[in-house]
């Protein structure tokens, strides 16, 4: 739903993460404007829908550590908060969208909700099976040194990819 | 130097060296979680389904451990309950030598502070190092937390910078916020690529799932996990909830009750072992999830006896957001090194310290809560912070050896204590020193201000750069006798008037005033003799006495309800005891009168939205006043009011946000909080332009305002017509 979208858009930006709108067809382009090299990504999920072949999908810790851009799938989006939900398999979502200054999460339009406790429903599932997950709402931030600041121990950037058409 | 000395001396330190950035943050805090609250709809129902929640989880502790431990096997996890800090610290230990554990890194935990693993696990040779950038900061600095959520916001950037220059020697100016998250995060990485053992806390373990949920900004919770291949996390058992779908409503709350952001950056939903893989940077290896190893160590180290504690057992449902700490005009001040216990800050750290540490702790610190409950409304959980931290009052006092010089108080002190210092005892009998002070008066007055008066006060605490009230000979009741009781004839509404001690035998004019206005608006007045509340025994912490002041009370007044009649209440403090702590002193019968008494404003309200004429109250037209609700009136939501009745009498009126004018009841009078209690005062203060007259509605803060050079008025002399 557009309105969700645009929702879900305003929120993030307010939270600090950038947004771009694209389309299953467009998805390669956009991810040429977002990603900064080296990248490293996990694979996602979406029909007709791929990284670019020179992301590095299976990342050594040393990778991790010299890439510019961690991208992973995000499995929900939260309208109210401008949150993705990051969930974590083998692959190393949780690594990938952890280590390097910028985070891309691409994120299915369909896999919006409204709003925290309907995050919560659903991660109780993910818990239940086992699985990690976290709910990540803008940039790594810190006010400890006496001023806020991204990017502390996380990522200073966070850039969410939303493919309408998915 | 005495020990009210040596505190004076230490209070005076902190104010100068971390009053300024603990304030900046504590009270920007604060002014977040006013805001972020606001914005949402269903903020009560979240808070009240969140306490519910936590009164549950409690209630079912022992079974909820039994399931986290079951859940957690499952996955091939263990589960230890520590019965104390050497029992944790013992298994932890056990955990890194058995994982020949060199480096362990750990994100933000209290829980941890609560036990001193760190100093545990260092004795043992295992070198610990703070991830959080405010715990690393604590940690080069050597310094304890002085506050829950924000360990370090006593400290500025400046400072922070010249400590790192001094100790590590970066080789580059650290200069901004940025250089030194920066330098931090380089630093911390490496210890983190090395290290073997990852120690978190939790801020909400569920059971069915053996779900860890922790709530950070920073990531260094999650890269201490995914980087190590050891995983213990040490959480307090009242950390566990039924399930993870418990958790919407405290995430609602929490960040936003704590820095008035909406959400934290992450939220970590860890299910050990779980699905991401270990990350191993000295092997450039990634491994398999099942690699990692868990350990939950569950902590009592008093929470059961917490839980069997009808009076304590309340902070087992905090969730350690910090709001009651930004919310109290003192904390805003010294902050939780003075507002603070061995481990805990800020007003529940009462409750805390006494179950976790012992009353000795508690003790230290616990004069600093005045009781003002502005801390109530800002807690997420619903907990009557006060309360506890009254209890803890008369359980310290209780158990004090009775003092040799106990019989000087005793002459005056018709008190239900046993024990206690005279100090409290003095004030504690505010009502009986009062009413002989009248009687005596003006001699009294003279011998309190005098040389030797002051002297013999200054030997009870009370501080001689204070102005002490003026008891008046005439009290507010003789005046309404000689004046032939109420002038209304036949009344359609009748009240009585509760001669609070103050008004009656010291602020005898603002009584006069309400009897005034209440008289303009047509309702009839009578001002029996009635009891002190108990608000000043309550405030010492002597609740035996208190609750007997409560049951004196109501026999005086329950003839009067039966016969119809409100019960209006100029002292704000008293209300307060009559709205909200006769609940706990007098569960039983307190309802009626709960329910039928108001605030003289609050009452001149009712009666004028009800169609009677406003023009009977003086006209303020072109009136510019600055109006400092009382902190418990802020807490009952009496404020408006107060500002309608003065804006509709043509007023402008422009209310303050200082959450307390720092008197509180006899706190500004004792010699150790002095200082405290005027900075306090003078933060208020700067918040009263020149140009506005000041009204306030406490004899507190109008004593406290006058000691400041402010000339202030109780608003309804204001709206009373002499007569
Ligand atoms: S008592 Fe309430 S306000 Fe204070 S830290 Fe605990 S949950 Fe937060």
């Amino acid at each position: 739903m557009a309105g969700d979208v645009d929702a879900f858009e305003t929120a993030a930006r307010e939270v600090n993460a950038e947004v771009t709108r694209t389309t299953a067809g467009e998805f390669d382009a956009a991810m040429e404007d977002v990603l900064v090299d080296p990248a490293v990504g996990t694979p996602l999920p979406y029909h007709g829908v791929s990284l670019p072949g020179w992301v590095e999908t299976d990342p050594s810790p040393s990778d991790l550590a010299a890439a510019a851009t961690g991208v992973t799938s995000a499995g929900l989006g939260v309208v109210e908060s401008g949150s993705v939900v990051v969930e974590s398999t083998a692959a190393g979502e949780d690594p990938t969208s952890l280590f390097p200054e910028r985070h891309v999460a691409v994120l299915a339009a369909s896999d919006l909700v409204a709003d925290v406790s309907a995050a919560v429903e659903h991660l109780a599932a993910v818990a239940g099976e086992g699985r990690d997950a976290v709910i990540e709402t803008g940039p790594s931030a810190t006010a400890d040194m006496g001023a806020l600041v991204y990017g502390a121990h996380g990522p200073r950037a966070v850039h969410v990819v939303v493919i309408e058409d998915r | 130097m005495s020990s009210r000395e040596q505190k004076a001396a230490e209070i005076r330190r902190l104010l100068a060296t971390e009053g300024e950035a603990v304030s900046e943050n504590a009270r920007g805090f604060n002014r977040g979680r006013e805001e972020a609250t606001a914005e949402l709809d269903d903020y009560d129902e979240l808070k009240a389904t969140a306490r519910a929640r936590k009164e549950d989880a409690i209630e079912r502790l022992p079974e909820l451990i039994e399931q986290v431990r079951e859940s957690v096997e499952a996955r091939g996890g263990n589960v230890y309950l520590a019965e104390d800090e050497a029992d944790a610290n013992a298994y932890v230990r056990e955990v890194a030598d058995g994982a020949d554990v060199e480096t362990a890194v750990k994100s933000k935990s209290m829980t941890t502070e609560e036990i001193e693993l760190n100093e545990a696990l260092g004795a043992a040779g295992v070198d610990v190092w703070e991830t959080d950038l405010g715990e690393f900061v604590l940690q080069v600095a050597e310094e304890a937390p002085s506050h829950l959520v924000g360990p370090a916001i006593h400290r500025d950037r400046e400072s922070i910078a010249e400590l790192f220059e001094a100790h590590f020697d970066p080789g580059e100016s650290l200069e901004t916020a940025d250089d030194l998250t920066r330098f931090a995060r380089t630093f911390l990485g490496e210890r983190i690529a090395d290290a073997d053992l990852g120690l978190t806390g939790a801020n909400f373990v569920a059971a069915e799932e053996g779900t860890l949920v922790l709530v950070t900004s920073e990531g260094n919770a999650r890269k201490t996990v995914t980087a190590t291949d050891v995983h213990v996390a040490v959480a307090g058992a009242e950390k566990l909830l039924p399930s993870v779908a418990d958790l919407g409503p405290f995430l609602e709350l929490i960040a936003r009750s704590a820095t008035g952001q909406s959400l934290t950056s992450y939220l970590t939903f860890l299910t050990p072992p779980g699905s991401a893989p270990t990350v191993d940077f000295e092997g450039d290896e990634m491994g398999a999830p099942g690699d990692r190893e868990f350990h939950l160590v569950l902590l009592d180290n008093g929470r059961f006896e917490m839980r069997e504690d009808e009076q304590l057992r309340e902070t087992l449902y905090c969730i350690r957001c910090g709001a009651c700490a930004n919310a109290c005009a003192n904390f805003q001040q010294v902050g939780g090194h003075a507002f603070g216990g061995e481990t805990y800050t800020g007003g529940i750290a009462g409750g805390w310290e006494a179950g976790v540490h012992g009353l000795d702790s508690a003790a230290e610190f616990n004069d600093l809560c005045t009781g003002c409950t502005r801390c109530v409304p800002a807690c997420p959980v619903g907990i009557d912070v006060p309360w506890i931290n009254t209890v803890v009052r008369d359980r310290v006092e209780r158990g004090a050896d009775p003092s040799r010089f106990d019989f000087l108080v005793d002459g005056l002190a018709p008190d239900a204590e046993s024990g206690g210092s005279l100090q409290k005892r003095l004030f504690g009998n505010v009502g009986t020193l009062a009413k002989v002070a009248s009687m005596t008066a003006p001699v009294s007055n003279w011998l309190v201000q005098s040389t030797l008066g002051k002297w013999a006060l200054a030997r009870l605490g009370v501080d001689p750069r204070r102005d002490l009230p003026q008891f008046r000979r005439r009290t507010l009741r003789d005046w309404f006798e000689s004046r032939g009781r109420t002038r209304v004839a036949n009344p359609e509404r009748e009240v009585v008037l509760y001669p609070d001690v103050y008004t009656d035998y010291a602020d005898v004019e603002r009584g006069k005033a309400a009897v005034r206005a209440l008289e303009a608006v047509g309702v009839g007045v009578r001002i029996p003799s009635l009891p002190e509340s108990g608000r000043a025994p309550l405030s010492q912490g002597m609740i035996a006495t208190a609750e007997q002041a409560a049951e004196r009370v109501l026999d005086g007044l329950e003839p009067h309800l039966d016969a119809g009649r409100d019960v209006v209440v100029v002292e704000p403090s008293d209300l307060a005891m009559f709205r909200r702590d006769y609940d706990r002193l007098v569960p039983e019968r307190v309802d009626r009168l709960a329910a039928n008494s108001y605030e003289v404003l609050e009452y001149l309200h009712g009666v004028l939205a009800n169609g009677a004429d406003l023009d009977a109250l003086a006209d303020l037209d072109g009136e510019r006043l600055a109006f400092h609700p009382h902190c418990q009136a802020r807490t009952l939501e009496l404020a408006a009011h107060t500002e309608w009745v003065l804006e509709e009498r043509g007023a402008d009126v422009e209310t303050t946000t200082a959450e307390c004018c720092g008197m509180a009841g006899s706190f500004g009078y004792k010699q150790e909080y002095y200082e405290l209690s005027v900075a306090v005062g003078e933060a208020l203060s700067a918040e009263l332009p020149e140009d506005r007259r000041v009204v306030a509605s406490g004899t507190s803060c109008l004593d406290q305002l006058a000691d400041l050079g402010r000339s202030p008025r109780h608003p309804v002399e204001l709206l009373a017509s002499a007569g």
